[in-house]
């Protein structure tokens, strides 16, 4: 009855230099299905996601231990390709971060660099991403315009659909929402439902309620450990532990 | 009642005193505008103005003299253009190693060094060409002379270098993180991430450095004077010497009497390098206003 896992982590321990941010996490994120994680600031939660795609490699002294596995590959060996791993593992930022190009470049970038040169291909992804992005209705007159005139909501959009562009198996949004109004908010939790059915996804987010909106799984992190998973309607109905049950009702944050 | 007036009366003398301060730059700018204009109106009001513009000749001190500024213009922009060959690469090419190759400890000395080099003083620079560089040259190419517009370019490019270096690894530094983020999490590689995103991004800064090196190259005086041989002839190649507009106020202005029209066409000279140096600022500054609002780092 439980759904396939797509990646799966165990005793992932997660070093900044010195300071261990991740402390022997296991968890497994099933595939199409909306895994949350939330938890207070600082609890590791993003850590956690960026290891997935490994943008931590960006960060100087960090160190990872334990294993992730995707389908039985070893996220974390020397020898996975971390190109081909990002394009199978998309991610959407917290603030929107389109680049200072037009729509449309924003979007062929992913294929261009992917080795795509046919227009014809590069034209119909493009369209087909931006429709499944809710987007198209929005740009389609303008679509050589800079990206950087859309609203923080359409730029947010137009990003996931720049990362629906390179076909990904994974999607991670990392606090998708943070810098966007209540409307624009809610389009990109309605995008996020639609798009369980063909990705697996992964969110962070400070906001409990929208855990509890958007997502089949949750996660509660504090002080990079795992506290409590659950399927979500038992986690915010009856959680296990009480820290959580804590945590859900406000008593700290 | 009467400390309160004494405390706005106080903030006044602030807030004037400092005004005064800050204006006084406009003054002094005007000040220069208004001598340059004023010191050279005699010559072009005796000269027609394309006669010097497009003179071939410079003879100030000869009988009947001429004050044709093309062969200087022309060395100006030719030892210009040369030490562009020079600093662009060169100083490019090391704003992109620090930003995106070098380690922390590299960075944390490079950085430093190059403003060092940018602080060195113009006179050693030339010093330096004339006694070494010049006699190299001279021996290596089989040239007539070392003091050519070849060797002013070279030195000129080597002083103009931490300019484009240390202002373009600025614009680098300027592009958010985000963008080689975004790029990254796409699957790209890092020179994609280069050359596709973070270059193009810092692209009207990276232009900025550029255009005020070339201000810097087109304003030094002390090097040009040094290195670039002096003759005030139209050059033929890069390996004629020169004599610059700069240099030739500077080698000239001690023997022009005062009042005459030499020396006022010396004024001439200037009044032209300070439109020219003008110009790069303005050209300088719309470019860079433009990459300010295209990162999004408001207007």
């Amino acid at each position: 009855m439980a759904p396939e896992t797509k990646i799966s982590a165990r005793d992932v321990d997660f070093y900044y230099g010195r300071t261990k941010a991740l402390k022997g996490i296991s968890l497994d994120i099933h595939s199409k299905q909306v895994t949350a994680l939330i938890g207070p600031s600082g609890c590791g939660k993003s850590t956690f996601i960026r290891l997935l795609n490994r943008m931590n490699d960006l960060i100087p002294g960090s160190k990872v231990q334990g294993s992730i596995l995707m389908d039985g590959l070893d996220i974390n060996h020397p020898k996975t390709d971390v190109v081909e791993l990002r394009r199978r593992v998309g991610m959407v930022f917290q603030k929107p971060n389109p680049f200072p190009k037009s729509i449309y470049d924003n979007m062929a970038y992913g294929l261009v660099i992917g080795g795509i040169r046919d227009r014809d291909i590069i034209e119909q992804r493009v369209v087909t991403s931006l429709k499944k992005a809710a987007l198209y209705d929005d740009v389609k007159d303008r679509l050589h315009d800079s990206a950087l005139m859309l609203s923080g909501g359409q730029q947010q959009r137009l990003c996931i659909a720049r990362c629906l562009v390179v076909e990904p198996e994974v999607i991670l949004f990392d606090e998708p929402c943070a810098s966007l109004d209540p409307i624009s908010t809610r389009k990109i939790e309605e995008l996020i439902l639609e798009l369980k059915q063909d990705y697996t996804i992964a969110i962070v987010t400070h906001n409990m309620q929208q855990a509890a909106r958007v997502s089949d799984y949750t996660a509660f992190m504090y002080l990079g450990e795992l506290v409590e998973y659950d399927r979500t309607e038992r986690m915010f109905t009856v959680p296990k532990e009480r820290m959580t049950e804590e945590y859900l009702s406000g008593k700290f944050g | 009642m009467d400390i309160r007036r004494f405390r706005s009366f106080k903030e006044g003398v602030y807030k004037y005193s400092f005004a005064m301060l800050a204006f006084a730059s406009l003054v002094f700018l005007l000040g220069i505008i208004l001598t340059l204009f004023m010191q050279s109106w005699q010559v072009f009001s005796t000269i027609p103005l394309t006669d010097m513009v497009f003179g071939k000749h410079w003879y100030p001190t000869h009988e009947d003299a001429a004050f044709g500024m093309w062969p200087l213009m022309a060395g100006t922009a030719l030892v210009t253009l040369g030490a562009m060959f020079v600093c662009v690469p060169i100083g490019v090419g090391t704003a992109l190693y620090i930003h995106e190759l070098a380690g922390q400890r590299q960075r944390a000395f490079l950085k430093p060094l190059i403003e060092v080099l940018a602080g060195v003083p113009s006179i050693v620079y030339g010093f330096f060409g004339m006694v070494i560089v010049a006699p190299f040259l001279q021996d290596l190419l089989d040239i007539p002379t070392g003091l050519c517009a070849f060797t002013a370019s070279l030195i000129l490019g080597i002083m103009a270098t931490p300019t484009v270096a240390s202002l373009s690894e600025d614009a680098l530094s300027f592009v958010p993180r985000s963008f080689r983020e975004a790029s990254l999490a796409l699957g790209a590689n890092r020179w994609q991430t280069l050359t596709k995103v973070v270059v193009p991004a810092a692209g009207s800064g990276i232009s900025t450095a550029i255009i005020l090196g070339l201000g810097r190259a087109v304003g030094e005086t002390m090097t040009v004077l040094m290195v670039a041989g002096g003759a005030a002839a139209i050059p033929k190649g890069i390996f004629d010497p020169v004599r610059p507009m700069t240099s030739t106020i500077a080698a000239e202005m001690g023997e022009a009497v005062m009042g005459s029209l030499h020396f006022s066409a010396l004024f001439a000279i200037g009044l032209i390098l300070f439109l020219i140096t003008l110009g790069v600022n303005v050209i300088a500054e719309v470019v860079s206003r433009r990459f300010r609002l295209k990162l999004g780092l408001g207007r």
